[in-house]
């Protein structure tokens, strides 16, 4: 019985990530597999199919706060499909071992720069975070 | 010289959708920490914005990759029960945060996730490697 419980409660940690549009997953997968012992693939499967559940119901919510932009989020999945099909075939031939070092750089470059730009946009270097528009929204 | 520029912004943005997919078929699920600052800076989105508007673009991937994932697996419906509810209540209370938390805050949180989540990838690489 405590184990759902503390299952229940890493859900829940990690579900806040989720749902402000963190990637909950990247909470969930570490707790499930280092602190629950369980493995790497059945992890990631258990965050897609909750993650999924929840992203409906948390969608309508954002929707309803005026969060989403919707023409932006439909071409830009259309896109995203065309790929994750492409990727998901190339999962079964490429090991993930490659990829992975390029991804995981990827995240740090994007969160050094990211750091920099709030970081100049606060010491007003630039008058806004992206510099095109006004930002604390 | 406009013209060059729209035209270069296209092609950015066309070019991040498509490696956005990739990265979450490729990894069975991913690809929405890169979803955000592309969104953010390539289709000009503010920090809220983007971070909500990339759930949506996730939730339809995710569930696919989800599809293919329970044709190939098995897992204990109450082990899964029990943390998606979790993560739903999980989900609704992070709702509010992105309501209520100023944009620097949120800004501020998914940096610090984004490099935890890259040294992660690396430290697993390296242990895979050595």
């Amino acid at each position: 019985m405590i184990h759902y419980i503390l299952l229940s409660i890493a859900g829940i940690f990690s579900g806040v990530l989720g749902g402000m549009g963190m990637g909950g997953g990247t909470l969930l997968i570490p707790l499930l597999t280092l602190f629950f012992g369980f493995n790497q693939r059945l992890a990631q499967g258990i965050n897609l199919i909750s993650f999924s559940v929840m992203a409906i119901f948390v969608l309508i919510i954002h929707i309803k706060n005026k969060l989403v932009d919707v023409k932006v989020a439909i071409g830009f999945f259309l896109l995203a499909l065309v790929t994750t099909i492409l990727g998901a075939v190339l999962a079964n031939i490429i090991k993930a071992h490659y990829l992975r070092i390029l991804y995981g750089s990827l995240l740090i470059i994007i969160a050094i720069f990211e750091a920099v730009m709030e970081i100049k946009r606060v010491f007003g270097k630039t008058k806004t975070w992206t510099n095109v528009h006004m930002d604390n929204n | 010289m406009r013209k060059s520029k729209t035209k270069q912004n296209t092609i950015k943005r066309i070019a991040s959708a498509l490696a956005v997919g990739f990265i979450n078929g490729f990894f069975g699920g991913g690809g929405g920490l890169v979803c955000v600052p592309t969104l953010e800076r390539v289709y000009k989105l503010k920090t809220k914005k983007a971070h909500a508007t990339a759930i949506a673009i996730m939730l339809p991937l995710s569930f696919i990759s989800s599809i293919v994932y329970i044709f190939n697996n098995n897992i204990n419906i109450y082990v899964l029960m029990a943390i998606t509810a979790g993560v739903l209540i999980g989900g609704f209370i992070g709702a509010i945060f992105l309501k209520k938390l100023k944009g620097s805050i949120i800004r501020w949180i998914f940096i610090s996730i984004l490099f935890i989540a890259g040294i992660r990838m690396v430290i697993i690489w390296f242990i895979t490697y050595y």
